[in-house]
């Protein structure tokens, strides 16, 4: 009986539909569980978490008082604790251990401790407990004691917190000065002297006489250059000696008082003290500083804007290259090439290309693109600089190039495919009307292709913002000291060296002296990339929507 | 003749009484020849599809090819325009001339050709793009790009297509979504906005309802005022109804030319007979 109604409910076909539902609920699953795993720890390390206060007996250490944010709990068998001298009570199968973030790195020499919930005391949270960002040695932890100028004491006590606030928004501001003049004015300096550099080398080049005309400009210019870099050298020793002006005091854990001078602090706060509204701002103002900010401390610290900006910049470069190209390539082989076994074998070439490893790209973008067109190009046009090398060596533009190269099979196949739709009879109207092949291709055939070649174009960009391991040969670095747009002429550097998403990621998570420090990075920064990869696509699909739109093809 | 709208019957007995009335006049000896065609063969690959046909259409005159599927008229029709150079295994040998000017001949521009040679394919086939850029098409093509001439040509061909009237409020909507009637009137505007000699029309009424048929058959007996009409049609009514001569070709032979009611009434040939009558095709 119930086998007949097995096997009638296999007949039935929806065995087959289970199969295929649960391979799609699969797939749903892993996609929305990747994400929201990698969302939950990288986004839950912007959250002020509260700091605690805690009493800790170690048998073979005297009892201290910890002050520490918890990162995270796991529970341990009672035989691998013993392995480490842990002996729990008798009866206890399980115990408990807490990795915390106790900071304060220079006087701890560790900034992460694991701790077993067996010797813990007592646990308090008390309001007064600040944490302090800093721009080196990642957080401090600890009691605010006191505030000083010059090494006076100016405020204690009570008054002690907006004592701070306003010196900590005068120190930042003059940071923020400081950063401008150096990056900016002395840049620009920078960037004259240069210049001047290679012209009197090219002038040399050139065999103009010593002593002449020339070379005199050129030293006259460098003088006035070098007097504004005086100028310049005088306003940043002012501005370094106003922003020492201010210290802080404040107590840590094992009873020291710290002096912290405030040059170095990016923000204090009191998480204790913080309501969930006060919370959530300190969170927004968070994630933007990671997503708007430039990395510190080996990456670990600080944001990550430079690898937003050579990711983004990077695709759209490469975007710009491989359409025209992968277009006009496919146009050739669909309407003009005479179909035959040649062309069949160009095709098949052409799709096993998108077969081939990345990395055989980034080798061969470093040997072609970088050494032999980069090479010749510094050869024939900066000659004056040699021998260090403008696109002799990796940058944008060859890293671009290289991710065209690998992403301009997806776009031929799909512009193929595109032009193979396109009904005869639209073909056949326009030249009916007098209209050449080439007029044909222009006014009716490629606009109605233009969704089919965003389609390429979604794949190609899809596939190449996640790309990374070519990149680590053709330009991609682990800190850009500036972007490849500025604004010193000609405001695009495409010879630059640029930061990467993907590489930051490997970067981070791999490279980083504090492995505990930069995890929540390297899930923030995972994050972040799947999240431009998504816009990038949606942004392209929504143009190919409106093309779609707008060149409908006739279907009835 | 099949029942039609009461509103559209005035119309279409107009048509029946004119060709009623023109029908005795006809002769090929006075007419002005536009198409010449003298031992034509047409090759796809191996297999003849033309066997050695001879023809002559007369200038401002409606002629119908009429025939079974397969007989090789839309073929010829094809020839007129060279649309047949599209297809790479076609070959052709023999004598086809426009005026007097060998289509084929080597010095040809196609494009010219075709300009002076213009065709309506069965299925409606507007581009998609707004009505009046499907109709502005053609001259754009020829570098046409003044406004004010642009707009004088789509009005006038839009009123010789009789589509005026349906369109001139949203001429710059998409013409995909006009009806197929519409549509196919619409690419008879857009063909003779460029002016052509002739008007190559394959089947260009096989693809829509009766209403919107009697409306392009309307619109070719005005047509022929101005332009030379070539039609492919499988349906005898409308050969009867539209044309001035017809000629019925069979399995890529021409069998039989000459005028219309001549032809429908007389015919010479026991396979023209057969298949007006219906026996076969």
């Amino acid at each position: 009986m119930s086998n007949k109604s097995f096997s009638s409910w296999y007949k039935s076909g929806s065995p087959w539909v289970w199969l295929n539902a649960g391979a799609v609920s699969v797939s749903l699953v892993m996609v929305v569980g990747l994400l929201l795993l990698i969302a939950v720890r990288g986004l839950g390390h912007f959250w002020p978490a509260d700091i605690m206060s805690i009493t800790y007996h170690d048998p073979d250490k005297k009892p201290m008082t910890l002050i520490a944010e918890a990162v995270e709990t796991e529970v341990v068998t009672a035989a691998r604790l013993q392995k480490v001298g842990v002996h729990l009570p008798e009866g206890q199968k399980t115990g408990e251990r807490h990795l915390l973030k106790v900071g304060n790195r220079d006087y701890f020499g560790l900034d992460f401790l694991w701790i077993n919930q067996l010797w813990v005391g007592e646990t308090s949270y008390p309001k007064d407990l600040i944490a302090i960002e800093r721009r080196e040695w990642g957080n401090f932890y600890g009691y605010l004691t006191a505030v000083k100028q010059q090494g006076k004491v100016i405020a204690t006590g009570d008054k002690v917190w907006n004592q701070l606030q306003v010196r900590l928004k005068r120190s930042n501001s003059l940071v923020a000065k400081i950063k401008e003049i150096e990056k900016n004015e002395i840049g620009k300096i920078n960037h004259g002297l240069e210049e001047l550099r290679l012209q009197k080398r090219q002038d040399e080049l050139d065999g103009v006489a010593e002593g002449s005309l020339a070379y005199q400009q050129i030293e006259e210019e460098r003088k006035q250059w070098n007097v504004q870099y005086q100028g310049l050298q005088k306003q940043l020793a002012d501005l370094y000696a106003e922003l020492n002006r201010d210290q802080i005091m404040v107590k840590i854990s094992d009873g020291r008082e710290v002096e912290l001078p405030l040059a170095k602090v990016v923000d204090v706060y009191r998480p204790n003290a913080m309501n969930v509204g006060q919370k959530l701002a300190f969170y927004f103002e968070a994630v933007w500083k990671f997503v708007s900010g430039e990395p510190r401390e080996a990456n670990t610290e600080g944001g990550i804007f430079p690898a937003i900006f050579g990711t983004v910049m990077m695709v759209m470069i490469m975007a710009i290259l491989v359409t025209p190209f992968g277009v006009i390539a496919a146009v050739y082989l669909r309407e003009y090439a005479t179909q035959g076994p040649m062309i069949r074998l160009i095709r098949i070439a052409v799709n096993n290309l998108a077969g081939v490893p990345s990395i055989v790209y980034g080798v061969f973008g470093l040997g072609f693109f970088v050494y032999f067109l980069g090479g010749n190009i510094d050869e024939i046009f900066f000659q004056a600089k040699l021998p260090s090398p403008t696109f002799g060596a990796p940058g944008m533009l060859w890293a671009s190039l290289t991710l065209a190269l690998l992403t301009v099979p997806v776009v031929i196949v799909a512009t193929e495919e595109g032009l193979s739709r396109i009904p005869r009879a639209i073909r056949e109207g326009s030249l009916a009307l007098g209209a050449t092949k080439a007029e044909t291709l222009w006014r009716t055939v490629l606009p109605m292709t233009a969704p089919a070649m965003m389609t390429g174009l979604i794949l190609a960009v899809a596939r190449a913002a996640g790309e990374v391991a070519p990149l680590m040969m053709v330009g991609v670095v682990k800190l850009a000291p500036t972007l490849a747009v500025d604004n010193i002429a000609p405001y695009l550097h495409l010879d630059r060296q640029f930061m990467h998403l993907g590489f930051h990621i490997y970067d981070v998570g791999f490279q980083s002296p504090n492995v505990e420090a930069a995890r929540p990075l390297v899930y923030a920064t995972a994050f972040l990339l799947v999240m431009i990869i998504i816009i990038l696509n949606m942004s392209a699909i929504s143009i190919r929507n409106r093309l779609r739109e707008t060149s409908k093809a006739s279907e009835n | 003749m099949e029942a039609v709208n009461p509103e559209q019957a005035p119309a279409a007995r107009k048509i029946d009484i004119e060709s009623l009335q023109r029908g005795p006049k006809l002769n090929m000896a006075n007419e002005t020849i536009c198409l010449e065609v003298k031992d034509f063969n047409l090759f796809y690959g191996e297999k003849q599809a033309l066997h050695g046909i001879d023809i002559k259409i007369a200038k401002n005159r409606v002629t119908a090819f009429i025939g079974p599927s397969g007989c090789g008229k839309s073929t010829l029709l094809r020839c007129f325009n060279r649309m047949n150079d599209l297809i790479d295994t076609v070959r052709i040998e023999g004598d086809m001339r426009l005026e007097g000017n060998d289509i084929n001949a080597q010095s040809v521009n196609v494009a010219d050709l075709r300009r002076q040679v213009g065709m309506v394919f069965q299925k409606p086939n507007p581009f998609p793009k707004s009505i009046y850029e499907n109709v502005a098409y053609g001259l754009r093509i020829q570098g046409v790009n003044d406004r004010a001439t642009l707009d004088k040509v789509v009005e006038s061909s839009l009123k010789g297509a009789a589509l005026w009237d349906e369109v001139k409020d949203r001429l710059n909507e998409s013409a995909m979504g006009l009806s197929g009637g519409q549509q196919q009137r619409l690419v008879i505007a857009r063909a003779i906005a460029i002016e052509p000699e002739v008007l190559l029309l394959d089947e260009p009424a096989s693809a829509l309802d009766p209403l919107s048929t009697l409306k392009i058959e309307e619109l070719i007996y005005e047509l022929k005022d101005k332009y030379t009409i070539v039609i492919v049609t499988h349906n005898m009514q409308q050969a009867a109804r539209v044309s001035d001569y017809t000629a019925f070709m069979y399995m890529g032979k021409l069998i039989e030319f000459g005028a219309t009611d001549e032809l429908f009434t007389n015919p010479t040939k026991k396979q023209t007979e057969d298949y007006i009558t219906g026996r076969y095709g």
